[in-house]
């Protein structure tokens, strides 16, 4: 095969970026199924809300898709905490998680979807911004913008919610929710109010993901599918309930990805994360960094 | 035993007679949009009752509904390229082989583990056979293929599509029988141990992973039987259309909103919804039908989560 040096590091590099955006995508995973133990299947659908929220923003007000998506944050967490209530009544609370629960999700997955074809079609949409089209040059490395500033805003919220869930009284509710929920009673706090505040979050940073997911590449209703399988395989690959696990997956299966793409063809790549999810499971299940 | 045995008969039978009645009514019609529509309602009682066989009875959720149908379909594809000439049933019986192996597959490197890992692989699974279809140019890749259904129907004359609606009865019978006698057999006892209570059934000693796998293989190996005629009935495949999403959504919501807990579920889910959506389909438009599976699966999930059946069994728990 002959690839040349200069398109394999730019590959490589390219796949850093990605994967970093990747981390953005999973986290909001990483809460819910790391740590709630929710399953919650339709997390890309609510991506893809965020992407049209962040389309919405752009081309009806010239916002910025990224504020736009700052914007839509709050909207996003009352969503997400009203989401969890129905589960909680209807599925947690009758000890009814696995099949009606996942069906649930699955549900809401496909009105989601269907409901945006619906509303915006079948049509790419894409957002304007002054940065995307722009590349860092740097000798033969060649950074585009489109890939750069996501990964900037997916590392700032990665860190943000790692220090908030380390230094803050509610954050160590949230980790003490995944561990112990009899003895986090016992401290006086309520379970069901702080995994619906954590459901919460982990919707909310479905409207930062879709911003970003949007800038990358234009979006239409079903691509919210091809992120299923790579959410979950860099969740489980990285190790449930780890963030830096999580972020070391979702680079991981950035640079693999990106590199099938180069190497075989982009209609390839799809195929790389369910690979990944298939060895992890078969050879280690509790992942890189599990415990 | 033998008693179990002559009253799957008598089942079989009882299911046989409807079937030809259904058939004759069909043709009493005279009316090829009766089978087009027959065909589509009996195509999902089939996948219903696949998915309900692994879902309803060990409570392992299958979301990749789509590539077993998919393996089914494009093994119809791939076998009519190779020699056009096969009967049809055949490539049912290779489709539904193919189908079979895959879950076995799928089952016996996720099984062992929690059941939800299971489910996000299946998603997954989805996702790369048709990521593998595409990119196979033998059966059309992205650009789709081409099938020519035969005009006449052979054996019994009419039209072709009278005798996919045959073959798809057969099936049904097949299946249901299969989904009954699983029920009332020490099979179908396991496989409710293995939903109720996996670890206290592990401790009993049922054999829980060759139960699962079982159960993977048979419910894999009947969606793609379901999905094997596909071709002949669409004429034209292309992974946009094998792979929608609607199959998938269907075959769960069917059998949720029947009820699960028996073979009859499937059935009256299906026949219900899938009317249902011929007439929001003829009526209003096809967008809103495709709506209605998935919306009412939610409501079913969360206010009646013993499906249709259920309600009429009344409080027994």
């Amino acid at each position: 095969m002959d690839v040349s040096y200069d398109l394999l590091l730019n590959a490589i590099l390219s796949g850093l970026l990605l994967g970093g955006f990747y981390a953005a995508v999973s986290i909001g995973v990483a809460i819910s199924f790391g740590m709630l133990d929710i399953v919650n299947i339709a997390h890309p659908a609510f991506i893809l809300l965020g992407s049209y929220a962040a389309f919405i923003g752009n081309s009806y007000f010239g916002l910025d898709p990224i504020l736009a998506a700052v914007i839509a944050l709050p909207f996003f967490y009352l969503l997400g905490m009203a989401v969890y209530q129905v589960y909680y009544v209807a599925f947690e609370r009758r000890d009814d998680q696995s099949l009606r629960g996942l069906s649930f999700f699955f549900g809401l997955m496909f009105i989601t979807e269907v409901g945006l074809v619906l509303i915006f079609g079948v049509d790419y949409r894409l957002v304007q911004a002054r940065y995307i089209g722009e590349s860092l040059r740097l000798g033969p490395i060649e950074l585009p913008f489109r890939l750069l500033v996501p990964f900037i805003v997916s590392m700032v919220t990665v860190v943000g919610l790692q220090l908030f869930l380390a230094k803050t009284f509610l954050g160590r509710a949230i980790q003490a929710v995944a561990q112990d929920q009899l003895a986090l009673r016992l401290m006086a706090a309520n379970p069901v109010r702080i995994k619906r505040i954590a459901f919460g979050l982990s919707i909310a940073t479905a409207a930062l993901g879709g911003a970003i997911l949007i800038i990358i590449q234009p979006v239409e209703p079903s691509i919210g599918r091809e992120y299923i399988g790579r959410v979950f395989a860099i969740c489980v690959l990285g190790g449930l309930g780890s963030f830096s696990g999580m972020v070391i997956a979702a680079v991981t299966l950035g640079i693999v990805e990106t590199l099938t793409s180069t190497l075989f063809g982009p209609s390839w790549a799809p195929a790389v994360s369910f690979g990944v999810l298939l060895i992890t499971l078969a050879v280690r299940p509790s992942g890189i960094l599990g415990r | 035993m033998a008693s179990s045995v002559a009253s799957s008969a008598k089942f079989v039978l009882a299911l046989a007679v409807v079937a030809c009645a259904i058939f004759f009514a069909g043709r009493a019609i005279g009316n090829s949009y009766a089978f087009f529509l027959g065909y589509v309602v009996v195509q999902y009682i089939v996948l219903g009752t696949a998915w309900n066989i692994l879902g309803g009875y060990t409570g392992y959720v299958n979301f990749g509904v789509t590539a077993f149908f998919a393996i089914g379909a494009y093994s119809t594809v791939a076998l009519y390229k190779l020699m056009p000439a096969l009967p049809l049933p055949l490539m049912v019986l290779v489709g539904g082989a193919a189908a079979a192996l895959v879950g076995l597959g799928t089952g016996y490197l996720t099984l062992r583990l929690r059941g939800v890992f299971f489910s996000i692989a299946t998603l997954a699974l989805a996702v790369v056979v048709q990521t593998l279809i595409t990119n196979w140019d033998f059966v059309g890749g992205a650009r789709g293929a081409y099938v020519l259904r035969p005009k006449m129907a052979p054996l019994m004359g009419g039209e072709y599509v009278q005798y996919l609606f045959v073959i798809m009865l057969v099936l049904c019978v097949i299946v249901l029988a299969t989904a009954r006698a699983i029920e009332r057999s020490s099979l179908g006892f396991g496989f409710a141990a293995i939903r109720d209570d996996e670890a206290a059934a592990e401790a009993a000693g049922v054999p829980t992973l060759k139960l699962k796998l079982i159960a993977t293989t048979l419910s894999g190996g009947f969606m793609g039987m379901a999905g094997a005629p596909l071709p002949y009935y669409v004429t034209y495949l292309d992974p946009t259309s094998g792979f929608n999403l609607n199959y998938a959504v269907n075959a769960i919501a069917m059998p949720l909103i029947g009820g699960t807990s028996s073979w009859l579920g499937p059935v009256v889910g299906a026949v219900l919804v899938g009317g249902l959506q011929e007439v929001l389909r003829v009526t209003i438009s096809s967008a809103a039908n495709v709506l209605v599976a998935g919306v009412l699966m939610v409501v079913f999930v969360i206010a009646a989560p013993r499906g249709i059946v259920g309600l009429f069994q009344g409080k027994r728990k």
